[in-house]
């Protein structure tokens, strides 16, 4: 059977929850299959691997040893400095991104193991306003990764993002040097970074933290680029080729090191890991 | 160059027709001539006040987009002596909506990395718009690494409605290139300023904009998306340009008020484009003044300060009390 990597349809990408019941609609291969199995399968059609959006808490789980994931700065919340106001109140789009996913932020910053391997993780949560970094992702990553430098861990980046958030305006736009500036640090330190591309990761959280990773892994079909597939057309007035800004894509170009299935996903970090590891200046 | 007008200048354009008229007429002899000369002159001093001093953020927004808007070579006409271009990322190609080169600056040499946008229809084709590829941010890039090898301070000019948004650039990897630059400016190990001359759209402009001092135009805006851009993804609607740019404040107060930017550098009334030559002896004055300090800075304490600059940005509420 064809592998099918990302999904048939555009209006698709609003919906990033697996809907409810025992059975669902696969996005990607419009086959009907089990809940449960998808769940136990860690969110990926059995049938055509195609990987399903994830929030934050869940890839948590999925990757790090049992019980030892500790958050940290999990009370900073964002605040609406522009009094911005589209066709919601931004502070009202808060409030329902809160309510939503039950966390303030966009992002889970912590530390902990991966197969006995310490190191601090900061996972972009899709669910919240789309990933979209304003002022405390920003603030948070930023964190994440001076605290791998203080701690002498490697840092790991999970990003899902449509990019900067517009409702914080050029506020937003300095995380990405802020974060790209606390990266730097890491990097003379010569400690690992590892960034994780998951579905999508775009706008200024790709032109900052996520490219710049020593190692970066997409999961398959993520879409990944700089500016959105509908700014492109419109200004090349050309449709786009399938497939383009998929993992496959980057990979092709030389833009990843490597597309990796969510379930090898923990061991491939694993050994990239234990490769790095040990080689940072105290 | 051809002169155009913004609708909002069009009262006081029209007076100073009818004044270029009356002077023309002027031969010494006619006193009501003279007097209806100096009436004119009030007139237009007073509007141009009026207009410029209740100018809405979209009206500052095509002020930073118009099209006699002195640009980044302008500037460096007027600013510096023996400019030499330089070219290329060694890469790929030369991407001409960058500009690299040597420079003087009072005496002390400088390399200049900066967006240039295009005059004319040719000149607009050849810049790209002002919207750079990959390859010219690789450019600037590879010029950053050379003024660090020889410890030239970089003066940047920041003048671009954004990255290009283009199947080449993405299959060359744009995100990848500005985001190396982002993390590759903020451990320069050499003092960068930064000049947004006019439109600093998004993470195309930041991608030359981390430095140890940040000046802006008095007319310049600087944005994380472009307000059309904006109006489009929250209002679905182009229309809301106006809106969004209010509702975004883009313009040099506004960024100095939040930490964006260190310092405004005053523009001749009327706008930079009245007057290339007073706006460049302005921007002249405010680099010299940023730039002399820092080069004699000890090296650790420059890092420190652009570090932590950036790392200050952002507005964040913690249960804990903190700010
Ligand atoms: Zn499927």
């Amino acid at each position: 059977m064809a592998i099918r990597l990302f999904r048939k349809k555009d209006e698709s990408d609003k919906k990033i929850k697996i809907p409810e019941g025992m059975w669902i609609k696969c996005d990607a291969c419009l086959e009907i299959i089990y809940k449960p199995e998808v769940e136990r399968n860690l969110n990926v059609c059995p049938k055509c691997v195609y990987h399903f959006r994830i929030p934050a808490t869940e890839r948590i789980r999925a990757v790090t040893d049992e019980g030892t994931f500790a958050e940290f700065a999990d009370d900073m919340e964002s605040v609406d400095v522009l009094n911005f106001v589209d066709t919601k109140k931004y502070v009202d789009r808060l409030k329902e991104a809160k309510k939503k996913t039950g966390r303030k932020e966009a992002v889970i910053v912590g530390k902990g193991k991966i197969n006995g391997i310490d190191i601090v993780l900061s996972v972009l949560d899709f669910e919240f306003q789309g990933g979209s970094m304003g002022s405390v992702v920003g603030e948070k990553v930023a964190m994440a990764a001076e605290t791998a430098l203080e701690s002498h861990l490697p840092l790991v980046v999970f990003s899902a993002s449509g990019g900067a958030r517009m409702q914080e305006g050029t506020l937003s736009l300095m995380q990405m040097a802020k974060t790209g500036a606390a990266l730097a640090r890491l990097s003379d330190a010569r400690l690992p970074y590892i960034s994780v591309l998951t579905d999508p990761t775009t706008g200024g959280v790709a032109a900052s933290f996520a490219m710049l990773g020593d190692v970066i892994i997409s999961e398959p079909g993520a879409l990944v680029g700089f500016a959105g597939p509908r700014v492109i057309e419109q200004t090349i007035k050309q449709k786009l080729p399938e497939g383009f800004q998929r993992a496959e894509f980057l990979l092709e170009h030389g833009m990843v090191d490597m597309i990796v299935e969510r379930s090898r996903l923990k061991a491939t970090l694993t050994q990239i890991l234990r490769y790095l590891s040990g080689h940072g200046d105290r | 160059m051809i002169l155009q007008y913004l609708d909002f200048e069009r009262p006081i354009v029209d007076l100073e027709n009818r004044l270029d008229q009356l002077k023309r007429l002027d031969d010494g002899t006619d006193k009501g001539v003279k007097e209806e000369i100096g009436k004119l002159e009030r007139k237009i001093g007073k509007i141009r006040k009026e207009v410029f001093s209740n100018l809405t953020r979209w009206q500052i927004t095509q002020l930073a987009r118009h099209p006699n808007r002195p640009y980044m070579l302008d500037y460096i006409g007027h600013c510096f002596r023996n400019f030499l271009e330089i070219h290329g990322d060694r890469a790929f190609r030369d991407d001409p909506p960058v500009v690299c080169g040597f420079a003087e600056l009072e005496g002390q040499r400088v390399l200049l990395i900066g967006q240039q946008k295009g005059r004319n229809t040719n000149e607009k084709i050849h810049r790209n718009f002002g919207m750079a590829n990959p390859e010219g941010y690789r450019k600037a890039l590879r010029v950053m690494k050379m003024a660090e090898k020889f410890r030239l301070p970089v003066i940047t000019f920041i003048d671009t409605p954004g990255a290009f948004p283009g199947i080449g650039a993405e299959e060359r990897g744009q995100s990848e290139a500005i985001a190396r630059n982002l993390l590759e400016m903020a451990h320069l190990k050499t003092p960068i300023v930064v000049a947004v001359i006019g439109e600093g759209g998004s993470g195309g402009a930041l991608a030359l904009g981390v430095g140890d001092e940040i000046l802006m135009m008095e007319h310049a805006v600087y944005s994380v998306i472009s307000p059309e851009g904006c109006a489009s993804i929250l209002w679905r609607d182009t229309a809301k340009a106006e809106v969004a740019a209010e509702m975004m404040k883009i313009t040099a107060p506004d960024l100095k008020k939040f930490g964006v930017i260190d310092r405004i550098v005053p523009e001749p009334l009327g706008g930079a484009h009245r007057d290339h030559k007073a706006a460049a002896d302005a921007l002249k004055a405010a680099l010299v003044e940023t730039l002399f300090p820092l080069v004699s800075m000890p090296l650790p304490q420059l890092l420190d300060r652009r570090y932590r600059k950036f790392r200050e940005m952002g507005a964040i509420k913690r249960k804990a009390g903190g700010a």
